[in-house]
Parts: C-alpha cells; sequence; structure tokens
C-alpha cells in the first residue's frame, strides 16, 4: 500500500512540476514571443477566451502572477487549453482530440510490442548465451538502436516508398478513402501504419535486449536458479519463472525510465511520415508558432508517460512480492 | 609497433590498465577510431574538402562525380564539403554538452548520495521527475521560445534535459560507497565534506564518470540533430542536422539527391554509435561478466 501511494504521489509531483513549466518558461524568455502569437489573434478571439490565453501566457494581464498561475492550473484542468492559432478557430482540445488516437495506436501499440518482443529476445539470448541466437540477434539491434530515429524513417521512407514503390510515404489514410469501419479503409491505415512502426521497432528493441541479456546473465548465476535445475525441472519453466521473472524487474524500471527517450523518437517519426498524430501537431505548433498548441501537447505527451509509468508500477507490483511487503 | 602496442604506451603512465582494456576490446577500438576519424574531421576540414561549404556556385542537384563526390545540392553547393565543415558543429555540440551534463550529474547524485536524509529525498525526487518528463518535447517547446537563439541555448536546454539519467547512477554508486572504511578514515582525520567527495569518492567512480560522458554525449548528438532537423538549430551553423533540414525542406530524397540527406544521417548515427560502443566497452570493462563468451583455444 505505502508502494502505490509513494508512486502515486510521484505521480502528482511530476504533473504539477510540469504544468509549471509550461506556466514559467513563457515568462522566463527574453521579450516573451507570446505576445508576437497573442497580436496574431487580435479580434479573432474574444472574452473568456482571450482572458485565458492571457493569463496561460503572461501577456496584457492585470492580475499578479500568483493569480494568474492559479487561474492558469484551474483552466489546464477543467480543459481549457485555449484556441491553436494553427488550426484555427479550432480549440487546441479539439485538434488533440482528433491527433490523440493515431499517437497511441502506432506509438503506443509498437513501444509495447517493442518491449515484449525485446525482452523476449533478450531472455532467450541470455539463457542460450553463446548460441546462434545470442550471437546473431543482439548485436544487430544494438547497432540499428544507435541510429537516429529519424534517420531511419527517412532511409526507410527512400527504400520502400520512393524507390520501391512497395508502401505509401506518409499521412495516416489514404485522402481518397471515406472514413468508417469498412474493410478498405482499416487496411489502407494498416498501410500507412507499417512503416513507420517498423521504424520505432526497430529503433527502440535493442535496449530492451540487450539491459534484459544482461540481467538474465546475472540472474542465472543465482543459487535459486541452480536449484530449481537440479530439482530437473523442465528447461522452459526455469527460464520463464525462476530466472525471467528476476530478470525482468529491472527491465521494467528501466521501461519507465526510456519511455521518454522513445516517445521523444516517434515525435521525429511523425513528423518524418507526416503521420497525424500528436508528434506531428507539435512540430506544426512549432511552424506556426502556435504555443498554445505546442505546451498543450508537451502536457498531454508527459501525461501519456506518467500513465504508463504507473501502469508498470502495477505490473511490478504484481510480479515483485517485496514490493507488497512493505507495510 | 602495432595499433595496440601503441594504444598502450600512449595511455600507460596514469590509467596503464584502463589503456590496456580499451584496447584489448574490438567495441571499445572501433568506437574510439571511428571518434578519431571525426575528431580529424571537424579540426582540419580543410584538408579533405576544398570547396567552401555555403557557396551556391555549383551545378544544381548534380550527380556524384570526381570534381562533386557526393554531387551537388538543389542550391548548387558541394555535398561532401557541407559534410566535412558540419562535422566540427555536431562533434562540438556533443562534447560540451555531454562534459556540462556530466558535471551538473556528479554534483546532483553524489551530493544526494554522500548527504543522505532530507537533502538526498529531495534531490532524487528532483531526478526523478527530470528523468520522466520526455525530453525532447519540452527542449521543442524551449527552444520554439528561443528561436534563432544561437547554440548558446542549445546546449543549455540539452544540459537541463540530459543530465538526470547519469545522476542517478551515480548516486546509487556513490550510496554503495558511504560506507567504506577509507571514508569512515578520512573523516575521522577531520578533512573537510568537499575534500572528502573531490579526492575521495570521485576517483574511484571514475569509469562510471566516464560511462555517464559518453551515454549524455550519445544523447547531444542525437537530441541535437533532431532539433536542427526541424530548423530549431542554429540557423547560420554548418552542422548534419542543418544539411537534413534543408534536405528535408527540398525533398532532396524525392527530388533525385538523396545523398544530400543519407550522409549526413549516416554521420550522426556513426558519431552516435561510436559514443555508444565506447559506453557498452566501459561497461563489459567494468563488468567482466558481461564479456563475450570466449570460445577454447584451438
Amino acid at each position: 500500500m505505502k508502494y502505490v501511494l509513494r508512486r502515486l504521489g510521484f505521480f502528482v509531483v511530476t504533473l504539477w512540476a510540469c504544468l509549471t513549466i509550461n506556466f514559467v518558461v513563457p515568462r522566463l524568455m527574453p521579450g516573451n514571443p507570446a505576445i508576437a502569437m497573442m497580436a496574431r489573434f487580435k479580434g479573432r478571439v474574444n472574452g473568456s477566451v482571450l482572458h485565458a490565453l492571457e493569463i496561460a501566457f503572461g501577456v496584457n494581464t492585470q492580475q499578479s502572477e500568483i493569480s494568474q498561475y492559479f487561474s492558469y492550473l484551474g483552466n489546464t484542468f477543467r480543459g481549457h487549453f485555449g484556441v491553436s492559432l494553427t488550426f484555427f478557430p479550432e480549440t487546441v482540445a479539439q485538434v488533440v482530440r482528433s491527433a490523440i488516437f493515431w499517437t497511441l495506436g502506432l506509438v503506443g501499440l509498437t513501444t509495447v510490442l517493442a518491449f515484449v518482443l525485446g525482452t523476449l529476445i533478450g531472455m532467450v539470448s541470455g539463457w542460450r548465451r553463446g548460441s546462434k541466437i545470442d550471437s546473431i540477434l543482439p548485436p544487430i539491434f544494438v547497432i540499428t538502436s544507435a541510429f537516429p530515429y529519424f534517420f531511419v524513417a527517412l532511409l526507410s521512407l527512400l527504400l520502400f516508398s520512393i524507390t520501391w514503390h512497395w508502401l505509401p510515404s506518409g499521412f495516416g489514410y489514404d485522402n481518397t478513402d471515406t472514413i468508417g469501419w469498412t474493410w478498405s479503409y482499416i487496411s489502407d491505415v494498416l498501410v500507412h501504419a507499417i512503416l513507420p512502426a517498423l521504424t520505432i521497432l526497430v529503433t527502440s528493441i535493442g535496449g530492451w535486449i540487450l539491459t534484459m541479456r544482461n540481467n538474465m546473465i546475472s540472474t542465472l548465476a543465482e543459487d535459486y536458479v541452480q536449484m530449481a535445475k537440479g530439482k530437473g525441472l523442465s528447461p522452459l519453466r526455469v527460464m520463464l519463472n525462476y530466472a525471467g521473472r528476476n530478470a525482468i524487474l529491472p527491465n521494467l524500471t528501466g521501461f519507465a525510465m526510456s519511455l521518454g527517450f522513445v516517445v521523444s523518437g516517434a515525435i521525429l517519426v511523425e513528423f518524418v511520415f507526416s503521420y497525424p498524430g500528436l508528434g506531428y501537431m507539435l512540430l506544426e505548433g512549432v511552424q506556426n508558432e502556435d504555443y498554445a498548441l505546442m505546451q498543450t501537447l508537451f502536457l498531454l505527451i508527459t501525461v501519456a508517460v506518467l500513465v504508463a509509468v504507473l501502469a508498470v508500477d502495477f505490473v511490478t507490483l504484481a510480479l515483485d512480492p517485496r514490493t507488497r511487503s512493505q507495510t | 609497433m602495432s595499433l595496440r602496442e601503441g594504444l598502450d604506451r600512449l595511455m600507460t603512465g596514469t590509467s596503464g590498465n584502463l589503456a590496456r582494456a580499451v584496447a584489448g576490446n574490438k567495441k571499445a577500438l572501433t568506437g574510439l577510431t571511428l571518434l578519431l576519424i571525426f575528431a580529424f574531421m571537424a579540426i582540419f576540414p580543410g584538408l579533405l574538402a576544398h570547396d567552401n561549404p555555403n557557396a551556391e556556385i555549383y551545378p544544381r542537384s548534380a550527380a556524384p562525380s570526381a570534381s562533386h563526390l557526393l554531387g551537388t545540392t538543389s542550391y548548387g553547393q558541394d555535398i561532401f564539403s557541407q559534410w566535412v565543415f558540419g562535422t566540427r558543429e555536431s562533434l562540438f555540440l556533443a562534447i560540451v554538452v555531454g562534459g556540462l551534463a556530466t558535471v551538473l550529474s556528479v554534483l546532483i547524485g553524489v551530493t544526494a548520495a554522500y548527504r543522505g536524509g532530507v537533502v538526498d529525498v529531495a534531490l532524487s525526487l528532483f531526478t526523478d521527475v527530470f528523468l520522466v518528463i520526455p525530453a525532447f518535447p519540452l527542449v521543442v517547446v524551449i527552444a520554439a521560445y528561443s528561436k534563432n537563439g544561437g547554440n548558446s541555448i542549445l546546449i543549455a536546454v540539452l544540459v537541463v534535459t540530459g543530465w538526470s539519467y547519469g545522476a542517478r547512477q551515480l548516486r546509487s554508486q556513490a550510496l554503495s560507497l558511504r560506507n567504506r572504511d577509507f571514508l569512515a578514515a578520512a573523516r575521522v582525520r577531520g578533512e573537510r565534506q568537499w575534500r572528502i567527495i573531490v579526492f575521495e569518492i570521485l576517483p574511484t567512480m571514475t569509469s562510471l564518470i566516464v560511462a555517464n560522458f559518453l551515454g549524455a554525449a550519445v544523447y547531444a548528438v542525437l537530441a541535437a540533430a533532431g532539433l536542427q532537423f526541424i530548423g530549431l538549430g542554429n540557423p547560420d551553423g554548418m552542422s548534419w542536422g542543418t544539411m537534413l533540414f534543408w534536405a528535408e525542406n527540398n525533398e532532396a530524397l524525392q527530388a533525385g539527391s538523396p545523398l544530400w540527406a543519407i550522409m549526413p544521417g549516416i554521420a550522426i548515427a556513426a558519431l552516435g554509435g561510436a559514443f555508444a560502443l565506447l559506453n557498452y566497452a566501459f561497461d563489459e570493462i567494468g563488468n567482466p561478466s558481461l564479456r563475450p563468451v570466449r570460445r577454447a583455444r584451438g
């Protein structure tokens, strides 16, 4: 219970830190560039919308900094993120709502897949150390994971789409399609997701393989693994339940820690493939100096990562009895 | 004298064992060789490339030839020359950011471990918060606010987002050192706290600090290139990321000069890879159980 409370506390603190960063950054910048953005809103928005934007960016407002801060927190929690300059007159909330499913589908699924596959490969190659699997797969993926995400994206775009015309070069689906639960639309979405998904998979899997393999090797030397082997348990059971279950714990912590890194890379992958997710919107925002959109997306990406980290915490709770025994 | 012996001699003295370990490790040797090549390109670009990288005086989008080894851009600049001259800024950013981030990790990580108590709780929480916040979106937001701010802003942003992983690792190692006898002895001798940290604790952590520098440098290479690629770098600079930005803006891949985008990409991957290889090698040197299994000699 103490463990759960501590992790929830961490969630709240990090969220607060992000909100505060968002509030402070525009005010710290010399000559507050958000003023230029507000000028472009002039005459297009009014009343409470304008007021909320003024509070969020510290432009033209008579309120003290502290009361601005609390108004800003209140607005954010009620989901009032302001209006997007890029997609005017849509609100930031509407833009985000249309983008989030693409990112969850692409980045979310691929990341989980990379983690599961990487952990399995790492487990097997640590278990069969020096075997064919161990001498081929880990080195290959360690090398591919040193590649920058956007470079792998550019390269696969060049090969599979521009040179060989096997796969579409960008966007989430074909413009000529009607959106709906039809087979042609769904297959189209899947085909468009192959290249970006493979890019993220190939570049993120190496880290999981390497750490899992190394954990596995240290765990295999433990007495309880030797005993399990000595008792004559089936090798599969020793590998999964005795060595693997213990070796995966540091990998899970690593997952929580590296998630931010994977998400960062995924942003650039979305950019290269013009995939209509959060990362692409973020960079659209950058190009149009749309600070309301950028800051909301930063906040949202952080929340997504935090939720994933919390989920990993609960998995750890299920796998590691030590986290449960603390009272 | 073989390369290995040469390296051995070069580095004997203060860290002879380390040099021998590096020379005996294939990953370390590969990484070091790559790094030396890039260092040469960064220091003496004029020896390798004779064209002015910015001059728009050649035929546009030319294919590779003897006079333009990698062809030209659609502005009529020599790609090979840009590629060679781009090394300096990319390597410079990696080393400066790696170094500064490591200093910050050492300060925060070791202080947290050594002071313990409330200081440790506060600093550890601070570290973990920074570790979990996805760095790149944050970097993008800050860089977007300080557009055209030059390299100093870029460095500051990358250091602020790149120190946390190292701080956490250094803290846990310093924690394991805390109750060793030699530190107790130093305390009994009445040494001052900063002396104990600088002269007693830090030397025992050298290999981890070096590993952290390498890790932070990899981060800097990739993050800086990513920022430059989306147009948030120093617009007047000449770097691989900036090359990629212009190549992407002019649709180099579709327009038939793919080398414009591929060469800087390869260089970024190789530079990041060189730091990463050295980092893995340090892991193996420090932890012998991870070394590849030796086959029986026949």
